[in-house]
Protein backbone atom coordinates (compact mmCIF):
# COMPACT_ATOMS: atom_id res chain seq x y z
CA UNK A 1 0.00 0.00 0.00
CA UNK A 2 0.70 3.26 -0.86
CA UNK A 3 2.11 5.78 2.37
CA UNK A 4 -0.59 8.94 2.80
CA UNK A 5 2.68 11.14 3.39
CA UNK A 6 5.95 10.54 1.56
CA UNK A 7 8.55 12.84 1.66
CA UNK A 8 11.89 13.03 0.26
CA UNK A 9 14.99 15.74 1.28
CA UNK A 10 12.24 18.26 1.63
CA UNK A 11 13.54 21.82 2.18
CA UNK A 12 12.33 25.24 2.53
CA UNK A 13 14.86 28.08 3.31
CA UNK A 14 13.84 31.61 4.45
CA UNK A 15 16.89 33.56 2.44
CA UNK A 16 19.53 32.03 4.20
CA UNK A 17 17.39 30.59 7.24
CA UNK A 18 16.81 27.18 6.31
CA UNK A 19 13.95 26.39 8.28
CA UNK A 20 13.13 22.91 7.05
CA UNK A 21 15.94 20.79 6.08
CA UNK A 22 16.03 17.91 4.11
CA UNK A 23 12.99 15.82 5.59
CA UNK A 24 12.71 12.46 4.47
CA UNK A 25 9.88 10.49 6.16
CA UNK A 26 6.57 8.39 5.18
CA UNK A 27 3.30 8.30 7.12
CA UNK A 28 1.09 5.02 5.98
CA UNK A 29 -2.19 4.84 6.37
CA UNK A 30 -4.38 4.73 9.36
CA UNK A 31 -1.27 5.70 11.55
CA UNK A 32 -1.57 8.32 14.24
CA UNK A 33 1.80 10.49 13.47
CA UNK A 34 3.18 12.38 16.21
CA UNK A 35 4.91 15.39 15.10
CA UNK A 36 6.71 17.17 17.88
CA UNK A 37 9.67 19.52 18.02
CA UNK A 38 10.91 22.87 20.31
CA UNK A 39 9.25 26.25 19.64
CA UNK A 40 11.07 27.29 16.09
CA UNK A 41 12.12 24.04 14.93
CA UNK A 42 10.23 24.09 11.95
CA UNK A 43 6.88 21.99 12.69
CA UNK A 44 4.49 24.80 11.11
CA UNK A 45 6.88 25.43 8.29
CA UNK A 46 6.32 21.18 7.58
CA UNK A 47 3.30 21.61 7.98
CA UNK A 48 2.41 24.50 6.19
CA UNK A 49 4.31 23.11 2.99
CA UNK A 50 2.54 19.31 3.50
CA UNK A 51 -0.58 21.07 3.48
CA UNK A 52 0.08 22.73 -0.15
CA UNK A 53 -0.29 26.13 1.48
CA UNK A 54 3.82 27.11 1.35
CA UNK A 55 6.16 25.58 -2.30
CA UNK A 56 8.92 23.93 -0.74
CA UNK A 57 12.58 25.16 -1.76
CA UNK A 58 13.53 21.79 -2.98
CA UNK A 59 12.88 18.12 -2.55
CA UNK A 60 10.03 16.19 -3.30
CA UNK A 61 6.64 14.86 -1.22
CA UNK A 62 3.31 13.58 -1.86
CA UNK A 63 0.06 14.24 0.12
CA UNK A 64 -2.54 11.79 -0.51
CA UNK A 65 -1.00 10.79 -3.69
CA UNK A 66 -0.42 14.20 -5.04
CA UNK A 67 2.45 16.28 -5.54
CA UNK A 68 2.74 19.30 -3.58
CA UNK A 69 4.91 21.27 -5.93
CA UNK A 70 2.29 21.09 -8.97
CA UNK A 71 -1.20 19.83 -7.05
CA UNK A 72 -1.78 22.34 -4.74
CA UNK A 73 -5.31 22.24 -4.61
CA UNK A 74 -6.41 18.67 -5.12
CA UNK A 75 -3.76 18.43 -1.40
CA UNK A 76 -6.28 20.73 -0.25
CA UNK A 77 -9.58 19.02 -1.26
CA UNK A 78 -7.98 15.51 0.16
CA UNK A 79 -6.86 16.34 3.69
CA UNK A 80 -8.62 18.24 6.98
CA UNK A 81 -6.94 20.65 9.13
CA UNK A 82 -7.63 21.43 13.22
CA UNK A 83 -5.74 23.99 14.95
CA UNK A 84 -6.40 24.43 18.79
CA UNK A 85 -8.17 28.06 17.61
CA UNK A 86 -11.57 26.28 17.13
CA UNK A 87 -12.15 27.07 13.33
CA UNK A 88 -16.25 26.55 14.31
CA UNK A 89 -17.87 30.10 13.68
CA UNK A 90 -19.27 30.84 16.36
CA UNK A 91 -22.31 32.99 15.36
CA UNK A 92 -23.29 30.15 13.44
CA UNK A 93 -25.63 26.99 15.11
CA UNK A 94 -23.83 23.43 15.15
CA UNK A 95 -26.04 22.50 11.77
CA UNK A 96 -24.83 25.45 9.79
CA UNK A 97 -21.25 24.80 10.74
CA UNK A 98 -21.03 21.59 9.66
CA UNK A 99 -23.42 22.42 6.07
CA UNK A 100 -21.01 25.37 5.90
CA UNK A 101 -17.46 23.13 5.59
CA UNK A 102 -19.29 20.19 3.97
CA UNK A 103 -20.14 22.96 1.13
CA UNK A 104 -17.05 24.47 1.58
CA UNK A 105 -15.41 21.46 0.24
CA UNK A 106 -17.33 20.92 -2.65
CA UNK A 107 -20.25 17.91 -1.17
CA UNK A 108 -23.20 17.90 -2.95
CA UNK A 109 -26.78 18.64 -0.93
CA UNK A 110 -28.11 15.54 -0.26
CA UNK A 111 -24.57 14.36 0.88
CA UNK A 112 -24.56 17.25 2.90
CA UNK A 113 -27.84 16.26 4.45
CA UNK A 114 -27.21 13.29 5.16
CA UNK A 115 -23.49 13.38 6.67
CA UNK A 116 -25.12 16.36 8.78
CA UNK A 117 -27.68 13.47 9.96
CA UNK A 118 -25.13 10.83 10.88
CA UNK A 119 -22.64 13.34 12.51
CA UNK A 120 -25.37 14.99 14.87
CA UNK A 121 -26.32 11.16 15.65
CA UNK A 122 -22.56 10.23 16.07
CA UNK A 123 -22.30 13.20 18.51
CA UNK A 124 -24.94 13.14 20.37
CA UNK A 125 -25.40 16.63 19.49
CA UNK A 126 -29.09 16.60 17.66
CA UNK A 127 -30.81 18.78 20.43
CA UNK A 128 -28.30 21.14 19.47
CA UNK A 129 -28.55 20.84 15.87
CA UNK A 130 -29.89 24.76 16.07
CA UNK A 131 -27.83 25.93 19.14
CA UNK A 132 -25.06 28.55 18.42
CA UNK A 133 -21.93 27.55 18.42
CA UNK A 134 -20.60 29.85 21.17
CA UNK A 135 -23.06 28.68 23.58
CA UNK A 136 -21.66 24.94 23.46
CA UNK A 137 -19.20 23.96 26.52
CA UNK A 138 -15.69 23.74 25.30
CA UNK A 139 -15.48 19.81 25.11
CA UNK A 140 -18.17 19.46 22.63
CA UNK A 141 -16.94 22.34 20.46
CA UNK A 142 -13.65 20.78 20.19
CA UNK A 143 -15.56 17.75 19.18
CA UNK A 144 -17.52 19.43 16.30
CA UNK A 145 -14.35 21.33 14.97
CA UNK A 146 -12.75 17.83 14.58
CA UNK A 147 -15.66 16.13 13.22
CA UNK A 148 -16.16 18.85 10.60
CA UNK A 149 -12.54 18.88 9.57
CA UNK A 150 -13.25 15.20 8.66
CA UNK A 151 -16.60 15.92 7.01
CA UNK A 152 -15.47 15.50 3.64
CA UNK A 153 -13.88 12.05 4.27
CA UNK A 154 -10.35 12.82 3.79
CA UNK A 155 -7.04 10.64 3.61
CA UNK A 156 -5.76 11.84 6.42
CA UNK A 157 -5.91 15.26 8.93
CA UNK A 158 -3.86 17.49 10.55
CA UNK A 159 -4.12 18.22 13.63
CA UNK A 160 -2.48 21.36 15.18
CA UNK A 161 -1.87 21.06 18.63
CA UNK A 162 -5.68 20.11 19.25
CA UNK A 163 -6.04 19.85 23.06
CA UNK A 164 -4.15 23.06 24.08
CA UNK A 165 -5.66 24.42 27.25
CA UNK A 166 -8.51 21.79 27.91
CA UNK A 167 -9.69 20.50 30.71
CA UNK A 168 -7.63 16.50 31.29
CA UNK A 169 -10.95 14.63 31.13
CA UNK A 170 -12.02 16.58 27.56
CA UNK A 171 -8.54 15.80 26.42
CA UNK A 172 -8.67 12.18 26.89
CA UNK A 173 -11.97 12.15 25.23
CA UNK A 174 -10.72 14.14 22.17
CA UNK A 175 -8.49 11.24 21.48
CA UNK A 176 -10.83 8.87 21.79
CA UNK A 177 -12.33 10.50 18.57
CA UNK A 178 -8.49 10.54 17.13
CA UNK A 179 -8.57 6.51 17.88
CA UNK A 180 -11.70 6.06 15.88
CA UNK A 181 -10.71 8.05 13.10
CA UNK A 182 -7.39 6.19 12.74
CA UNK A 183 -9.43 2.66 13.15
CA UNK A 184 -11.74 4.10 10.13
CA UNK A 185 -8.71 4.15 7.81
CA UNK A 186 -8.05 8.24 8.68
CA UNK A 187 -4.57 9.17 8.73
CA UNK A 188 -4.23 11.76 11.67
CA UNK A 189 -0.65 13.84 11.78
CA UNK A 190 -0.91 15.59 14.98
CA UNK A 191 1.43 18.08 16.74
CA UNK A 192 0.97 18.62 20.58
CA UNK A 193 3.20 19.90 23.48
CA UNK A 194 1.82 17.21 25.97
CA UNK A 195 4.24 14.76 26.04
CA UNK A 196 1.79 12.11 27.20
CA UNK A 197 0.09 12.18 24.14
CA UNK A 198 3.24 11.37 22.25
CA UNK A 199 2.69 7.93 23.87
CA UNK A 200 -0.60 7.78 21.75
CA UNK A 201 0.76 8.11 18.50
CA UNK A 202 1.94 4.62 16.47
CA UNK A 203 5.01 6.95 15.64
CA UNK A 204 6.66 10.01 16.26
CA UNK A 205 9.27 12.15 14.95
CA UNK A 206 10.99 15.00 16.88
CA UNK A 207 12.40 17.64 15.15
CA UNK A 208 15.08 19.62 16.39
CA UNK A 209 17.27 23.03 14.35
CA UNK A 210 15.24 22.18 11.28
CA UNK A 211 16.04 18.73 10.62
CA UNK A 212 13.95 15.78 12.00
CA UNK A 213 16.52 14.42 14.88
CA UNK A 214 14.44 11.29 15.77
CA UNK A 215 11.48 9.07 13.89
CA UNK A 216 10.26 6.04 15.25
CA UNK A 217 7.53 3.97 17.64
CA UNK A 218 7.56 5.30 21.24
CA UNK A 219 8.71 2.43 22.90
CA UNK A 220 11.61 2.21 20.39
CA UNK A 221 12.18 5.93 20.63
CA UNK A 222 12.26 5.12 24.77
CA UNK A 223 14.90 2.44 24.08
CA UNK A 224 17.31 3.96 21.94
CA UNK A 225 17.80 6.87 24.65
CA UNK A 226 17.80 4.90 27.48
CA UNK A 227 14.66 6.82 28.19
CA UNK A 228 11.54 6.06 31.23
CA UNK A 229 8.85 8.35 29.29
CA UNK A 230 8.53 10.14 26.08
CA UNK A 231 9.30 13.71 28.04
CA UNK A 232 13.05 12.45 28.84
CA UNK A 233 13.02 11.34 24.98
CA UNK A 234 11.94 15.17 24.18
CA UNK A 235 14.50 16.90 26.61
CA UNK A 236 17.46 14.77 25.48
CA UNK A 237 16.85 15.84 21.74
CA UNK A 238 15.89 19.35 22.04
CA UNK A 239 17.75 20.73 25.13
CA UNK A 240 20.83 21.15 23.01
CA UNK A 241 18.98 22.70 20.14
CA UNK A 242 20.44 25.88 18.60
CA UNK A 243 17.99 27.88 17.80
CA UNK A 244 17.13 28.80 21.34
CA UNK A 245 15.77 32.16 20.98
CA UNK A 246 12.16 31.01 20.57
CA UNK B 1 -0.29 39.19 50.21
CA UNK B 2 -3.15 38.41 48.02
CA UNK B 3 -6.53 37.84 49.20
CA UNK B 4 -9.73 37.51 47.68
CA UNK B 5 -12.89 36.80 49.76
CA UNK B 6 -16.16 35.32 47.73
CA UNK B 7 -14.86 36.87 44.41
CA UNK B 8 -18.07 37.08 41.63
CA UNK B 9 -17.85 38.25 38.11
CA UNK B 10 -20.09 37.65 35.69
CA UNK B 11 -19.99 39.32 31.59
CA UNK B 12 -22.60 39.83 29.53
CA UNK B 13 -25.19 41.34 31.98
CA UNK B 14 -25.17 37.76 33.98
CA UNK B 15 -25.33 35.91 31.31
CA UNK B 16 -21.90 34.38 31.15
CA UNK B 17 -20.55 33.65 34.86
CA UNK B 18 -16.84 33.68 35.13
CA UNK B 19 -16.13 33.30 38.61
CA UNK B 20 -18.78 31.99 40.66
CA UNK B 21 -17.28 32.84 44.51
CA UNK B 22 -13.86 32.66 44.44
CA UNK B 23 -11.87 33.37 48.39
CA UNK B 24 -8.51 32.46 48.38
CA UNK B 25 -5.28 34.04 50.09
CA UNK B 26 -1.06 34.00 49.19
CA UNK B 27 1.56 34.24 51.57
CA UNK B 28 4.42 36.71 51.78
CA UNK B 29 6.77 35.30 48.97
CA UNK B 30 4.81 32.37 47.90
CA UNK B 31 5.07 31.07 44.79
CA UNK B 32 1.38 30.06 43.93
CA UNK B 33 -0.27 28.65 41.26
CA UNK B 34 -4.20 28.67 39.51
CA UNK B 35 -4.14 25.42 37.87
CA UNK B 36 -6.93 24.75 35.12
CA UNK B 37 -8.06 24.42 31.82
CA UNK B 38 -9.82 27.22 29.34
CA UNK B 39 -12.83 28.84 30.64
CA UNK B 40 -11.83 28.85 34.41
CA UNK B 41 -11.83 32.09 35.31
CA UNK B 42 -7.83 32.42 35.60
CA UNK B 43 -7.54 35.65 33.50
CA UNK B 44 -10.65 37.35 34.95
CA UNK B 45 -9.11 36.59 38.30
CA UNK B 46 -5.91 38.08 37.56
CA UNK B 47 -7.78 41.62 36.09
CA UNK B 48 -9.64 41.94 38.93
CA UNK B 49 -6.18 41.46 41.08
CA UNK B 50 -4.44 43.98 38.47
CA UNK B 51 -7.13 46.45 39.32
CA UNK B 52 -8.33 46.24 35.45
CA UNK B 53 -11.18 44.82 36.12
CA UNK B 54 -13.91 45.45 39.08
CA UNK B 55 -15.80 42.26 40.79
CA UNK B 56 -19.29 41.89 40.66
CA UNK B 57 -19.43 41.19 44.50
CA UNK B 58 -16.62 40.41 47.03
CA UNK B 59 -13.48 41.77 47.89
CA UNK B 60 -9.93 41.48 47.29
CA UNK B 61 -6.92 43.03 48.49
CA UNK B 62 -3.08 42.77 47.30
CA UNK B 63 0.04 44.03 49.65
CA UNK B 64 -2.94 45.11 52.01
CA UNK B 65 -4.43 47.52 49.53
CA UNK B 66 -8.13 47.25 47.73
CA UNK B 67 -8.27 46.61 44.15
CA UNK B 68 -11.13 48.91 43.82
CA UNK B 69 -10.35 52.01 46.43
CA UNK B 70 -6.34 51.89 46.20
CA UNK B 71 -6.39 50.87 42.39
CA UNK B 72 -3.66 53.58 41.58
CA UNK B 73 -0.78 52.15 44.72
CA UNK B 74 -1.25 48.43 43.41
CA UNK B 75 -0.76 49.25 39.92
CA UNK B 76 3.10 50.94 40.55
CA UNK B 77 3.36 47.83 42.88
CA UNK B 78 2.88 45.16 40.67
CA UNK B 79 4.06 43.26 37.65
CA UNK B 80 1.80 42.04 35.13
CA UNK B 81 2.43 39.50 32.36
CA UNK B 82 -0.81 38.73 30.36
CA UNK B 83 -1.79 35.98 28.46
CA UNK B 84 -1.54 37.75 25.30
CA UNK B 85 0.98 40.00 24.27
CA UNK B 86 0.80 43.18 24.85
CA UNK B 87 3.92 44.95 24.51
CA UNK B 88 4.49 47.67 21.91
CA UNK B 89 5.02 45.80 18.61
CA UNK B 90 6.22 48.96 16.48
CA UNK B 91 8.66 49.89 19.39
CA UNK B 92 12.24 48.04 19.71
CA UNK B 93 13.23 45.34 22.98
CA UNK B 94 15.21 48.31 24.16
CA UNK B 95 12.62 50.90 23.51
CA UNK B 96 9.79 48.34 25.12
CA UNK B 97 11.73 47.97 28.18
CA UNK B 98 13.06 51.67 28.42
CA UNK B 99 9.20 53.04 28.45
CA UNK B 100 8.28 50.25 31.18
CA UNK B 101 10.93 51.90 32.95
CA UNK B 102 10.25 55.47 32.99
CA UNK B 103 6.65 54.34 33.49
CA UNK B 104 7.23 53.60 36.44
CA UNK B 105 10.21 56.37 37.33
CA UNK B 106 13.39 54.27 37.85
CA UNK B 107 15.67 52.78 35.30
CA UNK B 108 16.81 49.28 33.00
CA UNK B 109 20.54 50.17 35.08
CA UNK B 110 18.39 50.34 38.77
CA UNK B 111 16.64 46.78 38.82
CA UNK B 112 18.92 45.38 36.01
CA UNK B 113 20.23 42.30 38.46
CA UNK B 114 16.87 40.92 38.37
CA UNK B 115 16.07 40.70 34.47
CA UNK B 116 20.30 40.41 33.82
CA UNK B 117 19.68 36.25 33.50
CA UNK B 118 16.39 36.52 31.29
CA UNK B 119 17.78 39.60 29.42
CA UNK B 120 21.19 38.77 28.24
CA UNK B 121 19.45 35.78 25.87
CA UNK B 122 17.70 38.75 24.13
CA UNK B 123 20.09 40.89 24.31
CA UNK B 124 21.62 40.53 21.18
CA UNK B 125 18.35 41.19 19.37
CA UNK B 126 17.88 44.45 21.84
CA UNK B 127 17.33 46.82 18.44
CA UNK B 128 14.40 44.14 16.79
CA UNK B 129 10.95 45.67 16.89
CA UNK B 130 8.73 43.37 19.18
CA UNK B 131 6.35 42.59 16.71
CA UNK B 132 9.50 40.87 14.77
CA UNK B 133 10.22 38.40 17.43
CA UNK B 134 9.58 35.18 18.01
CA UNK B 135 6.75 33.81 20.93
CA UNK B 136 10.07 32.49 23.36
CA UNK B 137 11.45 35.88 22.53
CA UNK B 138 8.28 38.12 23.31
CA UNK B 139 7.85 35.81 26.57
CA UNK B 140 11.19 36.59 27.70
CA UNK B 141 10.88 40.61 26.75
CA UNK B 142 7.42 40.67 28.51
CA UNK B 143 8.85 39.09 31.96
CA UNK B 144 11.74 41.34 31.82
CA UNK B 145 9.26 44.62 31.50
CA UNK B 146 7.03 43.16 33.87
CA UNK B 147 10.08 42.98 36.18
CA UNK B 148 11.42 46.41 35.30
CA UNK B 149 10.44 48.37 38.55
CA UNK B 150 10.75 45.64 41.37
CA UNK B 151 7.41 44.82 41.88
CA UNK B 152 6.33 43.20 45.69
CA UNK B 153 4.19 40.98 43.51
CA UNK B 154 4.01 39.60 39.53
CA UNK B 155 1.16 37.79 38.15
CA UNK B 156 2.23 35.48 35.23
CA UNK B 157 -0.96 34.38 33.47
CA UNK B 158 -0.50 31.07 31.45
CA UNK B 159 3.39 32.01 30.54
CA UNK B 160 4.49 28.68 29.48
CA UNK B 161 1.11 28.18 27.08
CA UNK B 162 2.57 26.83 23.81
CA UNK B 163 5.96 26.89 25.02
CA UNK B 164 7.69 23.36 24.18
CA UNK B 165 9.22 21.06 27.52
CA UNK B 166 12.52 22.54 27.47
CA UNK B 167 11.60 26.09 27.91
CA UNK B 168 9.27 25.66 30.20
CA UNK B 169 11.68 23.91 32.68
CA UNK B 170 13.84 26.68 32.23
CA UNK B 171 11.05 29.56 32.75
CA UNK B 172 10.00 27.60 36.04
CA UNK B 173 13.61 27.30 36.83
CA UNK B 174 13.88 31.48 36.50
CA UNK B 175 10.29 31.39 38.98
CA UNK B 176 12.70 29.63 41.53
CA UNK B 177 15.00 32.24 41.35
CA UNK B 178 12.49 35.48 40.91
CA UNK B 179 11.21 33.96 44.36
CA UNK B 180 14.53 33.49 46.04
CA UNK B 181 14.50 37.60 45.55
CA UNK B 182 11.61 38.13 48.12
CA UNK B 183 8.90 38.36 45.15
CA UNK B 184 5.36 37.06 45.30
CA UNK B 185 4.51 35.26 42.38
CA UNK B 186 0.77 34.40 41.36
CA UNK B 187 1.34 32.14 37.78
CA UNK B 188 -1.40 30.31 36.05
CA UNK B 189 -1.45 27.35 33.52
CA UNK B 190 -3.27 25.06 31.89
CA UNK B 191 -0.30 22.11 32.70
CA UNK B 192 -1.44 20.11 35.12
CA UNK B 193 2.82 18.83 35.73
CA UNK B 194 3.77 22.27 36.56
CA UNK B 195 1.87 22.13 39.53
CA UNK B 196 5.15 20.57 41.66
CA UNK B 197 6.78 23.49 40.89
CA UNK B 198 4.54 25.97 43.28
CA UNK B 199 4.63 25.80 46.87
CA UNK B 200 0.49 25.88 46.84
CA UNK B 201 -1.77 25.23 43.86
CA UNK B 202 -5.17 26.56 43.56
CA UNK B 203 -7.22 23.69 41.06
CA UNK B 204 -9.99 25.85 39.44
CA UNK B 205 -12.78 24.75 37.12
CA UNK B 206 -15.90 26.81 35.97
CA UNK B 207 -15.12 29.81 38.10
CA UNK B 208 -14.51 27.94 41.35
CA UNK B 209 -12.26 26.63 43.26
CA UNK B 210 -11.90 22.76 43.52
CA UNK B 211 -9.30 22.53 45.63
CA UNK B 212 -6.37 24.68 47.48
CA UNK B 213 -3.58 23.05 49.19
CA UNK B 214 0.84 22.46 48.99
CA UNK B 215 0.69 19.67 45.61
CA UNK B 216 1.35 17.05 48.18
CA UNK B 217 -1.50 17.67 50.35
CA UNK B 218 -3.76 17.86 47.10
CA UNK B 219 -2.25 14.20 46.16
CA UNK B 220 -2.33 13.05 49.85
CA UNK B 221 -6.17 13.68 49.63
CA UNK B 222 -6.91 11.29 46.57
CA UNK B 223 -9.18 8.92 47.94
CA UNK B 224 -8.39 5.55 46.09
CA UNK B 225 -6.15 3.10 45.69
CA UNK B 226 -5.02 4.13 41.99
CA UNK B 227 -3.11 1.28 39.92
CA UNK B 228 -1.07 1.17 36.67
CA UNK B 229 -2.17 -0.98 34.07
CA UNK B 230 0.30 -1.54 30.71
CA UNK B 231 0.22 -4.00 27.93
CA UNK B 232 1.27 -3.48 24.31
CA UNK B 233 -1.45 -3.25 22.75
CA UNK B 234 -2.76 0.23 24.84
CA UNK B 235 -5.80 1.21 22.68
CA UNK B 236 -7.70 -1.93 23.09
CA UNK B 237 -6.38 -2.08 26.69
CA UNK B 238 -8.30 0.86 27.19
CA UNK B 239 -11.62 -0.44 25.75
CA UNK B 240 -10.97 -4.09 27.82
CA UNK B 241 -10.47 -2.35 31.24
CA UNK B 242 -13.44 -0.17 30.48
CA UNK B 243 -15.85 -3.18 30.32
CA UNK B 244 -14.03 -4.62 33.54
CA UNK B 245 -17.42 -4.47 35.85
CA UNK B 246 -14.81 -3.86 38.61
CA UNK B 247 -13.56 -0.58 37.15
CA UNK B 248 -14.57 2.70 38.49
CA UNK B 249 -12.69 5.25 36.51
CA UNK B 250 -9.99 4.68 33.50
CA UNK B 251 -7.90 6.78 31.92
CA UNK B 252 -5.00 6.95 29.64
CA UNK B 253 -1.50 8.04 30.86
CA UNK B 254 0.88 8.15 28.22
CA UNK B 255 1.95 4.66 28.00
CA UNK B 256 -0.13 3.48 30.95
CA UNK B 257 -3.48 3.34 32.26
CA UNK B 258 -4.52 5.06 35.43
CA UNK B 259 -7.24 2.68 37.01
CA UNK B 260 -9.55 3.05 40.35
CA UNK B 261 -11.76 0.25 40.73
CA UNK B 262 -15.40 -0.18 43.36
CA UNK B 263 -14.16 -3.46 44.74
CA UNK B 264 -11.08 -5.94 44.28
CA UNK B 265 -8.98 -5.41 41.73
CA UNK B 266 -6.74 -8.36 41.33
CA UNK B 267 -9.10 -10.02 39.00
CA UNK B 268 -8.58 -7.63 36.29
CA UNK B 269 -5.40 -9.20 35.06
CA UNK B 270 -6.60 -12.65 34.55
CA UNK B 271 -9.71 -11.35 33.42
CA UNK B 272 -7.45 -9.19 30.78
CA UNK B 273 -5.55 -12.44 29.75
CA UNK B 274 -8.93 -13.77 28.90
CA UNK B 275 -9.17 -11.10 26.83
CA UNK B 276 -6.09 -11.26 24.65
CA UNK B 277 -4.29 -9.21 26.75
CA UNK B 278 -1.21 -11.63 27.75
CA UNK B 279 1.77 -9.46 28.69
CA UNK B 280 -0.55 -7.65 30.57
CA UNK B 281 0.56 -5.76 34.19
CA UNK B 282 -0.74 -3.57 37.24
CA UNK B 283 0.95 -1.87 40.29
CA UNK B 284 0.26 0.23 42.73
CA UNK B 285 0.82 3.88 42.00
CA UNK B 286 1.04 7.66 43.57
CA UNK B 287 -1.15 9.53 42.02
CA UNK B 288 -0.14 13.08 39.94
CA UNK B 289 -1.89 16.11 40.44
CA UNK B 290 -3.69 15.63 36.78
CA UNK B 291 -5.12 12.25 38.75
CA UNK B 292 -6.35 14.77 41.22
CA UNK B 293 -8.05 17.07 39.07
CA UNK B 294 -9.65 14.06 37.02
CA UNK B 295 -11.51 12.76 40.40
CA UNK B 296 -12.19 16.02 41.71
CA UNK B 297 -13.56 16.92 38.29
CA UNK B 298 -15.85 13.84 38.55
CA UNK B 299 -17.13 14.29 41.54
Amino acid sequence: MAPVISTNQLTKRFGQFIAANALTFEVDKGEIFGFLGANGAGKTTAMRMLCGLSTPSSGKATVAGFDIYTQTEKIKQNIGYMSQKFSLYDDLTVAENIRFYAGIYGMSTPAIKTKTNQLLQELQLEKEAKTLVKALPLGWKQKLAFSVAIVHDPDIVFLDEPTGGVDPVTRRQFWDLIYAASDKGVTVFVTTHYMDEAEYCNRVSIMVDGVIAALDSPANLKQQFNATTMEDVFYELARNAKRKAD
Amino acid sequence: MINLTSIKKSYNKGQIPAVTGISLSVERGELFGLIGPDGAGKTTLFRILTTLLIPDEGTATVDGLDVVKDYAKIRSRVGYMPGRFSLYQDLTIEENLNFFATVFGTTIKENYHLIEEIYKQIEPFKDRRAGKLSGGMKQKLALCCALIHKPTVLFLDEPTTGVDVVSRKEFWDMLQRLKQEGITILVSTPYMDEANRCDRIALIQKGSILSVDTPKGIVDAFPQDLFAVRSAKTHQLLRDVRDFPGTDTCFAFGESLHVTFKGDPRPLIPWLKQKGQADATMEKITPGIEDCFIHLLKN
